[in-house]
């Protein structure tokens, strides 16, 4: 499989002096993968998925680097090539981005730039440093862009939507900004997208507002605004914690298909161990802001290497598990 | 005979003008020691029935027993002597104190105001019930928000157990938990029940803790009870489609265990 992602040695800390976040986190996201990252509150899994989007704000220390290897769109058969050198948006992240370069070819340098092929030796030929003192704003684009190549799903539908705005519309300026469509387009096509998170009514759903939407709904909602630039990357952070457990199962099976279909790469985020293995490829587990061990589920479930993995399992509460009471205490 | 019985219980609200039940008809009791869970979907009526309960909304129908006595016809010093066998246990305890009171204050409170213990005597007292939660007494000194959320819902319960009582409503107390802390405070409450024969009214949307904590289970669907009965064997073979569809929905963990 090839990889969509490479992480290296990424260390993140919110403020200086403070603890790390992340510490030293490495590991590779394969094109097409569905991958979770699990770990209890604290462990640096909404961080992670953070770093990636990009979505850290200024004045977070960043240290590693993070690559890109974007897949070719639809047709393109460029060879698989890096940008040496490119600086993402922010700082200290290395990025590179190979193929047809969806970023790259906005920087206007075409497919036959080139050069290096990245899985064999140097990518960026930068430090994790080396970013800091340069002036990334001109190549900005060279990292991957939030809701064109990556969508992002929140944990709580309501801070990614716009309790002002038509939901309708709200889908549609996702599609109008990354896809270039024209209004009377993207309207269709979030109409489109409404069918395909299957939200009942279409043409008055597209005129309501989210506060006339169950959390579930809503849910649904901001999947269809985060997939509506058909992004290589969906990441879902606990996107399914604050619902109940039926609304939960629908939207997992929802994002399976949706990724299943569009050939997306799913980065899953939960603490929810059954739930994660219920969806993923590969198991990530964090713990304290670091990788302790990273595995295909079916391993992780069965054989797993670090004893935290084997404690989470055991901690488990499954409709299997044993009552902790024994039947002896219970009343007469 | 039962710590709590509630009888034909209603609650009404007007959703867009219209009235609708929140809670509709429903009858269960709990006896001494005993755990019944409320399961149900998202707005099924699980935390209307915990705040009927605690009287912290008035029902529009229905009758609720407590140790005996109509809880509803009570009032003045009846009641609050009642009111003190009644504990609540919330999700988030920290919407629950004030973040900056200290562990000692909060629960200071309930020893003061049910007068439980005098003001010399009080220290002692909230060191034992930090001890008996499985907290450092020396916690007592630190704000709410500066401990864990773990040990902020040990505090909850040790608040919980101050006055005694009978019967605590937990209404989803170990969801926002981590899976080894949550192990921990369910295990500190089935003590608890042992030591002190207390009463649960478990709210929960977890099937697997309600299996692992409960004796009986009701399960709501839009106010009224779909189906009750002991928790193992609804959660094995549920008869209603919302019991079939709660348990189709919870995750498993599939695990080839040798
Ligand atoms: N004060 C209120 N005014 C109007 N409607 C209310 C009020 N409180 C609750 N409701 C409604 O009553 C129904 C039951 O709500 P309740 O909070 O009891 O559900 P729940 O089972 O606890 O749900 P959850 O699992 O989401 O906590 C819902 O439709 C809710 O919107
Ligand atoms: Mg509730």
């Amino acid at each position: 499989m090839t990889v969509l992602l490479s992480i290296r040695d990424l260390s993140v800390r919110y403020q200086r002096d403070g603890v790390a976040a992340l510490k030293g986190v490495s590991l590779d996201v394969l094109a097409g993968e569905r991958l979770a990252i699990i770990g209890e509150s604290g462990s640096g899994k909404s961080t992670l998925a953070l770093a990636v989007a990009g979505l850290l704000a200024r004045g977070v220390e960043i240290g590693g680097r993070m690559d890109w290897f974007l897949p070719a769109s639809a047709g393109a058969k460029a060879p698989l090539s890096v940008l040496p050198d490119i600086s993402p948006s922010r700082g200290e992240i290395g990025s590179s981005v190979a193929g047809p370069l969806l970023a790259a070819s906005k920087i206007g340098e075409g497919g036959d730039h080139s050069v290096i092929s990245p899985l064999e030796g140097e990518m960026s030929g930068r430090t994790e440093r080396g970013a800091k003192d340069r002036q990334p704003s001109a190549l900005a684009t060279s990292h991957p862009l939030l809701g064109r190549d990556i969508g992002f799903v929140f944990q709580d539908p309501s801070s990614s939507l716009d309790p002002v705005m038509p939901i309708g519309k709200q889908i549609a300026e996702v599609a109008h900004t990354h896809l270039h469509l024209t209004w009377r387009e993207a309207i269709a096509k979030a109409k489109t997208l409404l069918e395909r998170v299957r939200l009942p009514n279409l043409d008055a759903t597209l005129h309501a507002y989210p506060h006339q939407l169950s959390g579930g709904q809503k849910q649904r909602v901001a999947i269809a605004a985060a997939i509506a630039a058909a992004p290589k990357l969906l990441i879902a952070d606990e996107a399914t914690s604050a619902l109940d457990t039926i609304v939960q199962a629908e939207i997992v099976s929802l994002i399976r298909r949706l990724v299943a279909e569009d050939g997306m790469t799913l980065i899953f985020i939960s603490h929810d161990i059954a739930l994660a293995a219920s969806l993923a490829d590969r198991i990530a587990v964090l713990r304290h802001g670091e990788l302790v061990e990273l595995g295909e589920t079916d391993q992780i479930l069965n054989a797993p290497r670090h004893a935290y993995t084997r404690a989470l399992l055991d901690a488990h509460l499954g409709l299997d598990a044993e009552p902790l009471f024994d039947r002896q205490g219970s009343p007469a | 005979m039962s710590v709590l019985t509630v009888s034909s219980l209603a609650k009404r609200y007007r959703r867009g003008g219209k009235p609708f039940a929140a809670v509709d008809d429903v009858s269960f009791e709990i006896n001494p020691a005993e755990t019944l869970a409320v399961a149900g979907p998202s707005g099924s009526g699980k935390s209307t029935i915990a705040k009927l309960v605690l009287r912290l909304i008035e029902p529009d129908a229905g009758r609720i027993d407590f140790e005996g006595q109509d809880l509803l016809a009570l009032s003045g010093a009846t009641l609050r002597a009642k009111r003190a066998k009644v504990q609540m246990v919330f999700q988030d305890p920290l919407a629950a104190f004030n973040p900056r009171a200290t562990v000692a204050r909060v629960l200071d409170d309930p020893l003061r105001t049910h007068n439980i213990a005098s003001r010399a005597d009080r220290p002692r007292r909230i060191a034992a019930l930090l001890e008996r939660v499985g907290l450092d007494a020396g916690l007592a000194a630190r704000a709410i928000h500066e401990i864990s959320g773990g040990q902020r819902q040990r505090v909850a319960i040790a608040r919980a157990i101050a006055t005694r009582p009978s019967l605590i409503v937990l209404d989803e107390a170990v969801s926002a938990l981590d899976v080894s802390v949550r192990g921990q405070i369910l295990e500190l409450l089935l003590d608890l029940q042992r030591q002190e024969r207390i009463a649960y009214l478990f709210i929960s949307h977890d099937l697997g803790v309600i299996r692992a904590v409960a004796h009986r289970v009701v399960i709501l669907d839009a106010g009224r009870i779909a189906e009750s009965g002991d928790a193992r064997d609804v959660i094995a073979k549920p008869q209603s489609a919302i019991g079939k569809a709660l348990v189709a929905a919870t995750p498993r963990l599939i695990r080839n265990r040798p």
